[in-house]
């Protein structure tokens, strides 16, 4: 199953190797002064300074500052490939919980084959989990779609949760950090950007370590080269 | 917390705990104290603890109180029952449902949730231990446990209470100088302050106070906001530099 990562966290990773420097800011605090910088995300111009409008890490990339967030709710973008619980069926589609403020849904023409509108519980039942994708946001609710590569239902293997601003930094550059739990461990592992990571492997010793390998990355927030951590973390635990 | 309050007999300026007029007791803050929440703190001046979580941003019901421009801020104010002297009956007084409002009102300027449109960011926060000045120890709390749960704010709120036994005007009053009696008697003067921007978001004052007074006072909640503010960031810094996220992992 492949990841999708999204764009707007694709540059996550690939900064915090490089020599920018990175400090940790409380929202109202002065990031840079000067002119010459540009507000990035999470941040704003306050007069001849830029303000952190959130508790994270700035960081200076170029002329532009940003911030990352490190807590906080999963904010639901187009594209992004979500896991969520099939909570209702209605006469339209399925509702999903996905872990946020908006109510998601699923309709019965965004699943990848024709679906009897009178067996739809036999598709996708309540409780069923699936890996999915954002159609679109809306300021009612979320449309989801199952048409993608790897989207569809999850059976077996289990679920858990880590705080959603943290998933760019399991997914790693490119997919990095997650190819190499997998590697290491050979589960297969989706990661929806709602903070839902799902593990299936082949034993649940290998399910229970992957799990561990994930939680030290969502919870080493501060650390730089965190890729080089895992490795030792694997070696030292094999 | 354990520390008792004694009474000293030295010069009449002194107050009874022995603190100078402008000097606040020992603040303590940690957040990250409620791991099933979105983000959570512990605020204390002395005696006084509080604590507060952050829910959210969720859906709100009922959904006539949504507001499709942007989110809403939903405080809930209480003092536990063991936390005074004689026990506080549980659930909602008057006293409590007022300070819940006028926290919600105080931080309020500082959040901004123009991006959950619909939603509902729930903020609880409840008294530990009460020695004077709960609400502004449960806006300290409460702006802490806002930033931990990644809330998107203008400015990290501080918030003291200035006041005035007889001529003297101190900082952080205890139980006991609110209750202070001779002269011209006890004044209670709670403010909130942004901490970076020259904006007030709370005043309240109970007693008596000269007008030329008053910009005084205010100076003096100035000054103390400050040392909060440096006790507020270096709380929140600290979880992350320890590396334990202290948030909701399920």
């Amino acid at each position: 199953m492949k990841n999708e990562i999204n764009e707007a966290h694709e540059a996550f990773e690939e900064n915090s190797s490089s020599d920018s420097k990175r400090k940790i800011v409380v929202p109202g605090e002065v990031i840079v002064k000067g002119e010459d910088y540009l507000p990035g995300e999470g941040t704003r111009r306050e007069g001849e300074s830029i303000v952190a409008s959130k508790f994270g890490l700035a960081e200076e990339a170029g002329r532009v500052v940003k911030l990352i967030p490190i807590f906080g709710a999963f904010i639901p973008r187009r594209n992004n490939v979500i896991i969520g619980r099939v909570s209702d069926i209605t006469h339209a589609g399925w509702l999903v919980d996905i872990d946020s403020a908006s109510s998601s849904f699923l309709p019965i023409e965004e699943s990848p084959r024709f679906i009897n509108r009178n067996e739809m519980d036999q598709y996708l039942a309540v409780g069923d989990v699936i890996s999915a994708k954002i159609w679109t946001v809306k300021g009612k609710g979320i449309d989801l779609t199952l048409k993608g590569k790897g989207l569809g239902k999850l059976e077996n293997g289990f679920i858990f949760r880590i705080i959603p601003s943290r998933v760019p930094r399991v997914i790693g550059r490119e997919g990095s950090m997650v190819n190499l739990i997998k590697e290491r461990t050979g589960c297969n592992i989706t990661v929806g950007q709602n903070g839902w990571i799902w593990v299936k492997g082949p034993s649940i010793e290998a399910e229970i370590k992957a799990r561990k390998a994930i939680e030290l990355v969502a919870d080493k927030v501060y650390i730089m080269g965190l890729t080089e951590k895992v490795e030792e973390w694997f070696q030292e635990n094999e | 917390m354990s520390e008792m309050t004694t009474k000293t007999t030295k010069k009449e300026s002194k107050r009874p705990d022995g603190r100078k007029p402008e000097e606040m007791r020992k603040m303590t803050a940690k957040v990250g104290v409620i791991p099933n929440a979105d983000g959570s703190a512990m605020f204390a001046f002395g005696d006084t603890v509080a604590i507060a979580a952050v829910y959210g941003p969720r859906q709100l019901h009922p959904q006539h109180l949504q507001d499709p421009a942007k989110g809403i801020l939903r405080c809930v104010y209480d003092l536990l029952s063991f936390s005074v002297y004689d026990r506080k009956r549980p659930g909602p007084s008057r006293r409590s449902n007022e300070i819940s409002k006028v926290t919600q009102w105080s931080l309020s300027p500082a959040v901004d949730l123009v991006a959950f449109p619909n939603t509902v960011v729930d903020v609880q926060i409840y008294i530990l231990q009460a020695d004077a000045g709960t609400r502004t120890a449960g806006i300290n709390a409460a702006s802490m446990a806002l930033a931990h749960a990644g809330i998107p704010m203008k400015d990290l709120i501080c918030s003291v209470a200035v006041g005035k036994n007889d001529k003297t005007l101190i900082v952080d009053l205890t139980k006991e100088e609110e209750d202070f009696e001779s002269g011209e008697g006890a004044t209670d003067f709670a403010i909130a302050k942004l901490a970076n921007h020259d904006e007030f978001s709370l005043l309240q004052f109970d007693g008596k106070i000269q007008p030329e007074l008053v910009k005084e006072a205010m100076e003096l909640g100035v000054k103390a906001c400050k040392e909060i503010y440096e006790v507020q960031k270096k709380a929140l810094k600290e979880i992350v530099e320890d590396s334990k996220s202290g948030a909701r992992k399920k």
